[in-house]
């Protein structure tokens, strides 16, 4: 059985109108899960549509590879850990940038791309070409991504002089070896397809072996956008529409993201992806010298801060999710709650390692999304506010990025914490975050450090708050 | 080191410098306390209280001015005060510098260190210790209070089983520290609240606490450096008279605050507003002890006019509140200048060189100005902002700028689609459609997603991307050793396990999202 090409290209109609409202679906938290239900909808019918056109062939293979791959799909997304979805989301990143890489080969053997002749093979080399060099990098860098964030690879930036200029290099012999591939015969073009496949590869691991692990939201989204852009070179390839929608949609909503993650750290998208580690808007001249001394307190003396304090706010970092804390400050905010106390959690749009890293754990733990703020909504209650608590989070409370242009985080948008009455800072150590800035905050006469895991930390308060 | 607290002595100052919980704190920091009996009774707080939380308890004040290092006090000391103090002691008190000059020299030939509490400068960083601010929030509430004592009505609305009641309306003029207070007090109480202040940067508190701001139609800008209002123009002046005529007709309480450092009181209400006003009414004037912003106030004193209205020139002061809130001030001072053990006058302090009105026998005021109005920023050496005139002119040469390049990269991705439909067969121009469009409407769809939800969105995405393994389905063919078809198994096997992996976690997070 099969249907006519026209009706195909009606369902894949229906099926992008279905992916345009399931992304914006997920625009808020109420129409969210309606999103999701047309997304999966529109794949159904994307992949029906296909397999019923005409000249499919092998639907064995097909529903053989569909029902392992749904199989590992499930298992893989119901086991994963909530910290652990940085990981997951670039492994699957990488699944895309390797599926387009395959099926950038398969169309250059299919027989049928063969026959093409004058200006439209040459577009349809190049749609191979650029469709596999895109998808490789997407494959590697992903995982790389992947390791980086598992703890595999070691987070740091890893760089060296000269980084740049070698990518550079390597992206003009592509461009040679583009230039061969589409003049070679038959598929005599492959071997120059299998060196660029290789140099794609490499320039993703050196791409994102480059940048450190704070930056990783920017790469993760990043990655995003390229997993699309590659599936939209793969629909070029094929002419097939449907692909090339998806792919654009998936490409550019990646694109904001990662433009959206660079405007809260104040950089530049160039900034992240291309400087090592770091670098940023410095502006130069001496760094404010810290004043103050850094003041402890133990347990008790926090929570008997916290019975006093009316307003409360909460201010989570990559730590949390470090320490899976987020169990315990749950609980902790349900006893703060039920003694009339206001608490809210304050998040900043790049604390963690994904976008929205925070906002998933804290609703894993079953944190009403409503008490769980952006840091513009909250900012203006600073003053307000009796105790800040900062568990797990430095840069994004960090005061040198308002008042010290020798900084190399100032201009950045931050979450003020400082203007409360009291700041409790949760941390393991005094050693610096990710930007490598020391924080004035832990010197100011206002800030108290409560050392230890936040888990540990968040349990023992609560047992004070309890008893 | 030790700190006395004498008894007040002045009949009208019910409150005293130290409570049993400040003292504790000061006990924290490392001071010893020292309290004359009887300090806190007007007060409410009896000797036995101060005595459990470890003062030692002094039958006379001289005893506390000749044994202590540190004063706290709360009402100016008197000529026979002074005289009783050792040299070198450091006092902490109102002073109002401004007007007792006298004062100020007794106190720097007695080699007094005096911190006049009521000049602390009115920064971000001494709100702490700004006792300005923590009476006047005491006498914001009471306003409310005393008002709505002498107004013979309730102030909210209410409909009942005997008929409907009108909620009362009320007025107060300027919205520092004391009138937003009155606004809030007023508020909860269920009326109808209004508030002027010739600044224009208070709208928005005036709003937020839940009032309506009243403001009259000519441009100027009451705000100053100091925080403090300006004298207004006469345009100005005549405006606002004019709009407390038609609200005195109006409203049944006002709440008058405007009060100028070390000047007398501005005549706000004056008498044909008095006489405009519906019999029954309350003034009551927080500015009275300065001579009054309604032409009839008597400091100290509660009368009724021919015309009915009640004016109210006297508050009770909260004792008990106020002691523990002026207590609470004097140690976060006394924190900053060290705690007992580092305990320092520190002249290079914004905050102690300009409260610190008498130093080492000479007079140390009135202190260099200081910048601390919102909006002129943070503090500190900041540039003058730009005039008016000036931004828009930037704005307009950034809108200028912004047109001329977006016109540039227009005509330039223009030509490039040009050369692209020159060459390009007819099938790739009608992809190329698609794809341009299609990424201009992911644009659009993504640019709302709220913050919260970027990682659910990530997953959806990447399950999306998956999409991908249709072009594995295009090219498996029914030879399983054909190498295509290896190659395109091997693409839907991974894609779908993204495709369903995605959906799935998407699913499982979202699922866990609940108000």
């Amino acid at each position: 059985m099969f249907i006519v090409k026209e009706i195909q290209t009606a369902a894949y109609l229906f099926a992008s109108i279905l992916f345009i409202l399931s992304l914006s679906g997920l625009s808020s938290q109420e129409s969210a899960k309606r999103g999701v239900l047309y997304g999966i909808v529109g794949m159904i019918v994307a992949i029906i549509a296909t397999v019923l056109g005409q000249g499919v062939e092998g639907h064995i293979y097909i529903i053989g590879a569909i029902a392992i791959a749904s199989i590992i799909g499930i298992l893989l997304a119901r086991k994963v850990e909530m910290t652990a979805m940085p990981q997951l989301v670039a492994i699957l990143h990488s699944f895309v940038g390797l599926a387009a890489v395959l099926v950038g080969f398969g169309s250059y053997l299919d027989p049928a791309t063969q026959a093409l002749t004058g200006a439209e093979h040459t577009i349809h080399l190049v749609e191979v070409f650029v469709g596999i060099f895109i998808g490789a990098i997407t494959f590697t860098g992903s995982i790389i991504a992947w390791g980086k964030l598992d703890g595999k690879v070691p987070s740091k930036p890893w760089s060296f002089k000269g980084l740049q200029m070698m990518n550079l290099i390597l992206l003009l012999v592509c461009v040679a070896l583009g230039v061969l591939f589409c003049n070679a015969h038959g598929t005599g073009g492959m071997l120059y397809l299998l060196i660029m496949t290789a140099i794609a590869s490499f320039i993703g691991v050196v791409l994102v072996m480059a940048i450190g692990g704070g930056d990783m939201p920017v790469v993760v989204s990043m990655l995003n956008s390229y997993s699309g852009w590659a599936a939209s070179a793969a629909g070029f390839m094929l002419g097939n529409d449907l692909l090339i929608v998806t792919g654009a949609l998936v490409g550019s909503s990646g694109a904001i993201l990662s433009m959206h993650m660079c405007h809260a750290m104040n950089r530049s998208f160039f900034s992240v992806i291309f400087a090592s580690g770091g670098g940023g808007s410095s502006q130069g001249g001496e760094k404010k010298a810290i004043e103050g001394e850094v003041t402890a307190l133990n347990h008790e003396e926090v929570a008997t801060l916290l019975k006093e304090a009316k307003s409360v706010v909460i201010v989570p970092g990559y730590g949390m999710a470090v320490a899976k804390a987020q169990y315990p400050i749950f609980d902790m905010v349900q006893t703060l709650r039920k003694a009339n106390k206001n608490v809210r959690f304050a998040i900043h749009p790049v604390a963690g390692r994904l976008p929205g890293h925070m906002n998933v754990l804290l609703a894993e733990a079953n944190v009403p999304y409503d008490i769980v703020l952006e840091m513009d909504e909250i900012n203006d209650d600073m003053p307000d506010t009796d105790v800040v608590m900062v568990i797990g989070a430095n840069d994004v409370v960090n005061p040198s990025a308002q008042d010290d242009p020798a900084s190399s985080i100032y201009g950045m948008p931050v979450i003020e914490a400082w203007k409360a009455e009291k700041v409790i800072i949760m941390k393991r150590s005094m050693s610096a975050g990710y930007s490598g800035e020391d924080n004035p905050l832990f010197y100011k006469p206002n800030s108290e450090m409560l050392y230890g895991d936040a888990k540990a930390s968040v349990e023992k308060l609560l047992g004070f708050l309890k008893a | 080191m030790k700190v006395g607290v004498p008894t007040e002595i002045s009949a009208n100052e019910l409150r005293v410098a130290a409570t049993p919980k400040t003292i504790k704190r000061l006990q924290k920091q490392g001071f010893d306390v020292y309290i004359q009996k009887g300090a806190g009774l007007k007060a409410n707080y009896a000797d036995k209280e101060f005595e459990e939380a470890g003062a030692k308890l002094v039958n006379t004040a001289s005893e506390i001015y000749t044994q202590s290092h540190i004063v706290l006090k709360v009402k100016e000391p008197t000529t026979e005060e002074v005289a009783l103090m050792r040299e070198g002691l450091v006092m902490l008190s109102y002073l109002w510098p401004a007007q007792n000059q006298d004062l100020l020299q007794k106190l720097a030939d007695k080699k007094v260190n005096a911190v006049a509490m009521d000049a602390i400068p009115r920064i971000s960083r001494a709100q702490k210790m700004d006792v300005l601010s923590s009476m006047a929030n005491i006498a914001g509430y009471r306003a409310v209070i005393e008002g709505s004592y002498h107004f013979g009505r309730f102030l909210n609305g209410q409909i009942t089983a005997a008929g409907k009641v009108e909620p009362a309306k009320v007025l107060v003029i300027g919205a520092g520290v004391a009138g937003l207070a009155s606004i809030g007090a007023a508020n909860s109480l269920g009326a109808i609240v209004r508030a002027f202040d010739t600044r224009k940067e208070v709208a928005e508190q005036i709003e937020s606490m839940g009032a309506q701001f009243l403001t009259v139609e000519i441009e100027e800008d009451g705000a100053t450096a100091s925080g403090y209002s300006k004298e207004m123009s006469k345009e100005f002046i005549e405006a606002e008279m004019k709009l407390f005529l038609e609200q005195a007709k109006e409203v049944d309480i006002v709440i008058t605050t405007a009060q100028i450092p070390g000047r007398p009181a501005p005549k706000l209400w004056l008498d044909y507003h008095v006489q405009a006003m519906k019999p029954g009414s309350v003034i009551v004037d927080l500015a009275a002890s300065t001579g009054g912003n309604c032409a009839f106030t008597k400091n100290g004193e509660i009368f009724t006019t021919d015309n009915g209205v009640t004016i109210v020139g006297k508050l009770n002061q909260l004792p008990n509140q106020a002691s523990q809130l002026y207590g609470n001030n004097l140690c976060h001072l006394l924190d900053d200048m060290g705690k007992a053990e580092k305990f320092k006058i520190d002249m290079e302090d914004a905050v102690v060189s300009r409260a610190m009105v008498t130093y080492n026998g000479k007079i140390n005021w009135p202190p260099a100005p200081l910048q601390v109005s919102p909006t002129a920023g943070g503090g500190g050496k900041k540039v003058a902002a730009p005039t008016a005139e000036e931004t828009k002119a930037i704005e307009e040469a950034k809108a200028k700028k912004a047109a001329t390049s977006t016109i540039i990269a227009l005509a330039v991705v223009g030509a490039l689609l040009l050369l692209v439909g020159a060459f390009a067969p007819s099938a790739f121009i009608q992809h190329f459609t698609v794809f341009v469009l299609a990424v201009f409407v992911g644009w659009q769809v993504i640019t709302n997603v709220s913050h919260s939800l970027h990682t659910p969105l990530m997953a959806v995405t990447n399950a999306i991307s998956g999409i991908i393994v249709v072009g594995g389905l295009l090219q498996t063919k029914n030879d399983a050793t054909n190498i295509m078809t290896i190659i395109a198994s091997i693409a839907i096997l991974i894609a779908s396990i993204n495709i369903v992996g995605g959906f799935v976690v998407t699913h499982r997070m979202l699922k866990m999202f609940k108000k």
